[in-house]
């Protein structure tokens, strides 16, 4: 599924080696009607974009949100529909790990959203020079499963998902 | 005559030879400490031992040979400082030639010149003859490990003396060679050696010596650049270490590889350790080259190391949004924070850059960034102290710098005015750098931001302590400019809220309260704020304004900020208490008057919660005070309680007495709080006026009927008392008439839940401090778990017992507290409350499982588990109470178990995973974000154990990550993907 086997994760020269960093949003305080009880709060932008704002970037000791790969106004969400769609930007049109950034975003929102969330996970239009054959591959629930019986996809996956120490 | 001297030295030479023959033929070990103790005894010399050795020492067989080399040794171990030099040159020249022996005997020869390697008498010379000795007979890196032991301890002796000159290199090749440290412990290791030790050691005689300088520099270089992690950090460290003895000298070919490792490092790291040490690193390099002492003719190499760091630094400076300006800013700090002449020649350099870059750039995120840096420099300059005015690198920045902070304070951005708030802070602590003018300016933005501005919390925040930090050190500045635009701001308030403008009026207040309290940081300004204060309160009472429950709350929250800072200085400490103390009172007698018409405030003023808030006034205005300045005031406060004598208060014309003991009215009543607030914060060597009479008062009082509030406030201020009086037949007497009180309410009738609050007090108060009576009363307690009535509240009295009081019995206010008083409760009492639990109905047992959860919940969890295996049963057990507060309270002792003891906890692997799961789907929302947390926690305990549950788990933890609660779903979402992460690669 990511093009040249993704050897040279951790090793080697990096694609970008000083790519421009963004800042981390802090925390969502929590608001009164969050500790009540008895209110329901519902599945917002918010909640989708602290789900995947600490993932790891397969390549930088940066998350994606400082990178600026993910933002919360490129999260569609709705709570009532269960439907999610994220679309990520990649740091230079030619990324070679755009479609595992990818993948990275759909394995946590699969692991974190109920059963019942439809999700599209897709490169942001125009940001990326294979950003169709991404998208196709994102959206392909067959090859997706099939990435993640990859022992060394998988090993990738989760170190991007993995809490930073 | 002459015969019988001769028999008196043979005999003991005699036994000499018996001891020597037991050793080295007879295989015995003992003989050798006899002998070594004979000659240290003085019955015979080295030489003599020597003598009787002799055959073994020429024996044929090697083994024989290395017994007689090994009791030398072991004798001259012991016996070393008493060799005279004629003897060493002797011992030595055997020693290096035995060498060349069988390797059988070359241990107990190393062994030997281990002991010669000790004298003191060891002549000029022999060290490095021993040295060249060993290098060219003996294989060094090939011998045993105990052996190259023994020739390290013989190196680091001699490295003592510093003769190592000949063989530097091969001391270095020795050693070098087995950095960096790569050792793992063996399992069940009986001398217990941690790798760090081994890291330490070799780093200490890696770094003992510049003269290894043009060895180990170009090792650390290349292990620099290792793959793994610990050879990085270890190599980083050494260098640092060895900063500590090099000088410019052995730097001097080394610097730029050094450099480029360095900041190849720090650049380019994802680990926070290799670029603190990075860091540390340049920082020891830096302070190396500064401290140098140079010869006329040398060049310093300080200037060109560190025009060489700002060239490949500096531009990386000007691209505030790139990931490589922090390390670049970070390298740069490291290294002018080494030395003054390092700060100056960095600072000079780069601060005209970073404030052009300020102006360049316009965006508040990269104007943030730059802002930081420049933060992060000035705060540098405190490591330094000029005794010049004119030298100090900052004076010719002055004017700029203070222009551009005071951009960034009003910069829309909330971020960039906070970092400019930090950064006034930091140029207003250098001293003489600020002109009134800077400063008038500064006060003016202060104000805005802490007062005027409406939307961000955080910036008031950080815009009323940097006010607090400065005021402290320009007080004239804040009480021209600011104080008396707050005094305004009271007075403009209360003929405005007449006119009814609403809650944005009320917020101003509560800034307005907030910002004095923040400045009194200087007893000059306290004397502005205090009266101020004060005179706030009393206009509010005299129904000149509307006060609602919170306002009088808040003046009293402010009155106690300004106390807490009052506290550092005596003088102002008792000008607080002084001033504020009869103030409150006399409002609060004034207040509890029968009278019919009530102004507003005089409602408001004897509520629970003002009380409560006037209660931590007075104990923080006292606690502090000097025993003789206490003395004076109680003088005062307890006839004014006792036989109402309202002579010292401010305004004293009440219309009725004040009796709040005697049949004054419930108001009067409610008073004794203040009375508790102010004797039970007194040091302990005050002496308390009518004490007797006032402990009867008390207790009488504690079990009033009509109004619990009151009932409370006496029965803590008689445990306050209680808790420090010293022991003794009146202590005895005290606590003799309350537990009559005790028992006689506890009996029946309508005080007995007054006297059991009574009891719950007293109980706490000896128990902090060890008393004997202490543990009758707790099992008094423990029999009323099973009382119908009272069995509830004796659950939850429990968590009073091992909770810290904020206002009476507290540490602050003197009174006597043991360190151990939980862990002693809990060793004294969990048998019974168990034992208790087993025996109890059913319809009972949820006040014990209640009652252990509070103590189990407040102890250290150290003490707690080893214990853990006798009460786990009965926590699982806990576990399916219904009664919420015991599942919350036992899941949050289990959550800290689960990852500190994780192997006794995978035993009941099976019943966690049930019970957590169920408690995942509870009504109350706490309790399922706790069993959350839990199921979080589980994923630490041994991945074999847990991998059969894990389809299963999480299975079940898809339902919450739906729960209709925020926060239920953040726990849910970490717990359900750290249990994906089990057993799978790359976790």
């Amino acid at each position: 599924m990511v093009g040249g086997g993704g050897g040279s994760v951790g090793g080697g020269l990096l694609e970008n080696a000083n790519p421009l960093i963004y800042e981390r949003s802090g925390e969502r305080p929590v608001t009164a009607g969050e500790e009540d009880e008895q209110v329901p709060d519902s599945i917002d932008a918010r909640e989708i974009f602290d789900l995947i704002r600490s993932i790891n970037d397969p390549e930088h000791p940066l998350t994606l949100e400082e990178l600026n790969v993910v933002e919360q106004v490129r999260v569609q969400v709705s709570d009532p529909e269960s439907t999610v769609a994220v679309a990520f930007t990649p740091t230079i049109p030619h990324c070679s790990m755009a479609t595992l950034i990818g993948l990275s975003i759909k394995v946590k929102l699969l692991r974190s959203l109920p059963q019942r969330f439809k999700m599209d996970v897709h490169i942001t239009p125009g940001t990326h020079a294979s950003e169709h054959a991404v998208n196709k591959q994102l959206a392909d629930k067959e090859r997706v499963a099939a990435a993640l019986e990859n022992t060394h996809l998988l090993e990738v996956v989760n170190q991007c998902l993995s809490a930073r120490s | 005559m002459a015969a019988a001297t001769a028999l008196e030295a043979v005999a003991p030479t005699g036994a000499l030879w018996g001891l020597v023959q037991d050793f080295v033929m007879g295989q015995q070990e003992g003989p050798a400490d006899q002998v070594a103790a004979d000659v240290k005894s003085g019955s015979y010399t080295v030489l003599q031992v020597v003598e009787a050795l002799g055959s073994s020492l020429e024996n044929p067989e090697p083994r024989t040979r290395a017994r007689g080399v090994q009791l030398l040794s072991q004798v001259l171990l012991q016996c070393h400082s008493l060799l005279l030099e004629k003897e060493v040159v002797h011992l030595i020249l055997f020693y290096e030639n035995r060498l060349k022996d069988h390797h059988l005997v070359i241990p107990s020869v190393l062994q030997g010149l281990r002991a010669l390697s000790l004298c003191v008498a060891l002549p000029p010379g022999l060290a490095v003859s021993v040295l060249k000795a060993i290098f060219q007979e003996v294989h060094v890196q090939s011998l045993p490990q105990v052996d190259r032991h023994t020739v390290y301890n013989i190196i680091t002796n001699f490295m003592r003396t510093r003769e190592e000159g000949p063989f530097v290199e091969e001391l270095f090749e020795v050693t070098s060679c087995y950095f960096p440290i790569d050792f793992t412990p063996p399992p069940n290791d009986p001398h217990g050696i941690q790798r760090e030790d081994l890291i330490l050691s070799l780093r200490a005689v890696l770094a003992s010596t510049p003269r290894f300088a043009e060895f180990l520099l170009p090792l650390l270089i290349e292990k620099v650049d290792s793959e793994l992690l610990s050879a990085k950090l270890d190599s980083l460290q050494t260098l640092n270490a060895c900063c500590a003895v090099y000088g410019q000298k052995e730097l001097k070919d080394f610097l730029p590889s050094l450099w480029a490792s360095v900041r190849r490092e720090v650049f380019q790291t994802a680990s926070e350790r290799v670029e603190a040490e990075g860091l540390a690193a340049l920082n020891s390099l830096t302070a190396c080259l500064s401290r140098s002492v140079l010869r006329a003719d040398a060049e310093d190499l300080l200037d060109s190391f560190l025009s060489n760091i700002l060239q490949d630094c500096r531009h990386h400076l000007c691209e505030p949004d790139m990931k490589l300006v922090w390390p670049s800013a970070k390298l740069l700090q490291a290294a002018a924070g080494a030395s003054a002449r390092a700060c100056d020649h960095i600072t000079s350099n780069v601060l005209p850059l970073l404030l052009e870059q300020f102006h360049k750039h316009s965006q508040s995120n990269q104007r943030r960034t730059i802002l930081e840096m420049i933060l992060g420099f000035l705060k540098l300059q405190h490591k330094w102290s000029y005794e010049d005015k004119d030298e100090r690198p900052l004076s010719g920045f002055k004017d700029q710098l203070c222009s551009l902070i005071f951009m960034a304070l009003t910069d829309a951005s909330t971020q960039l005015q906070l970092v400019g708030i930090r950064t006034l802070t930091v140029l207003g602590a250098q001293p003489d750098l600020l002109s009134p003018g800077d400063l008038e300016l500064a006060v003016g933005h202060l104000y805005r931001l802490s007062f005027l501005e409406e939307d961000s919390q955080s910036c008031r925040g950080a815009a009323l302590e940097a006010s607090g930090t400065l005021a402290s050190l320009y007080p004239v500045a804040f009480s021209s400019h600011l104080v008396p635009k707050l005094a305004e701001e009271l007075c403009v308030e209360e003929s405005d809220m007449a006119r009814g403008c609403g809650p944005t009026k009320c917020s101003r207040h509560l800034r307005c309260l907030q910002a004095l309290s923040a400045i009194s940081t200087h007893p000059s300004i306290v004397q502005e704020t205090l009266p101020l204060l004060l005179q706030h309160l009393c206009q509010m009472n005299k129904g000149n304004m509307a006060a609602g429950t919170s306002e009088v709350i808040a003046v009293c929250q402010s009155l106690q900020q300004v106390a807490e800072k009052c506290q550092r200085d005596p003088e102002s400490c008792w000008y607080f208490h002084q001033t504020a103390i009869p103030c409150l009172l006399s409002l609060a007698v004034q207040a509890s008057m029968p009278e019919k018409e009530h102004s507003f405030l005089k409602k408001v003023l004897l509520e629970d919660e003002v009380l409560a808030a006037m209660v931590s006034v007075i104990g923080t205005a006292t606690t502090h005070l000097s025993p003789d300045l206490a003395a004076r005031s109680v003088a005062h406060i307890v006839p004014l309680f006792l036989d109402g004598n309202v002579s010292f208060l401010p305004e004293n014309s009440f219309p009725g007495r004040f009796q709040p003991f005697q049949d004054g009215s419930s108001g009067q009543r409610r008073l004794v709080a203040l009375l508790m607030a102010f004797v039970c914060s007194l040091p302990r060597n005050v002496e308390i006026p009518q004490l007797n009479q006032l402990m009867r008062e008390l207790l009488e009082l504690s079990c009033c009927h009509n109004c619990p509030f009151s009932s409370t406030a006496a029965a803590k201020c008689f445990a306050g008392l209680l808790n420090k009086h010293p022991a003794g037949q009146q202590l005895d007497e005290f606590l003799q008439l309350a537990m009559d009180k005790v028992e006689a309410g506890l009996s029946s009738g309508p005080y007995r839940s007054q006297a059991f609050t009574l009891l719950l007090w007293i109980t706490k108060a000896l128990l902090l401090r060890y008393h004997p009576l202490s543990s009758c009363l707790t099992d008094r307690l423990m029999g009323l778990l099973s009382d119908p009535e009272l069995g509830p509240a004796a659950a939850d009295g429990f968590s009073l017992l091992m909770s810290d009081c904020t206002d009476v019995l507290t540490r602050a206010g003197h009174a006597e507290v043991r360190l151990m008083f939980r862990q002693r409760f809990f060793t004294d009492n969990v048998p019974a409350l168990v034992r208790g639990f087993h025996a109890a109905p059913q319809d009972v047992k949820p006040n014990y499982l209640k009652g252990l959860s509070h103590v189990l919940n407040r102890l250290p969890k150290p003490v707690l588990l080893p214990e853990l295996p006798t009460l786990l049963s009965l926590l699982l057990e806990a576990l399916s109470c219904p009664d919420s507060v015991v599942q919350l309270s036992t899941l949050s002792c289990l959550q800290p178990l689960l990852l500190e003891a994780p192997q006794v906890m995978s035993l009941h692997v099976d019943t966690l995973v049930t019970k957590f799961l169920n408690l995942s789907s509870s009504p109350s929302m706490a309790v399922r974000i706790a069993a959350l947390q839990c199921m979080h926690a589980l994923t630490r305990l041994p991945t074999p154990v847990l991998l059969p549950y894990k389809p299963q788990v999480i299975r079940a933890l898809a339902k919450p990550l739906d729960d209709k609660k925020r926060l239920v779903r953040k726990e849910a979402v970490l717990a359900r993907g750290e249990w994906f992460l089990l057993g799978s690669p790359g976790s």
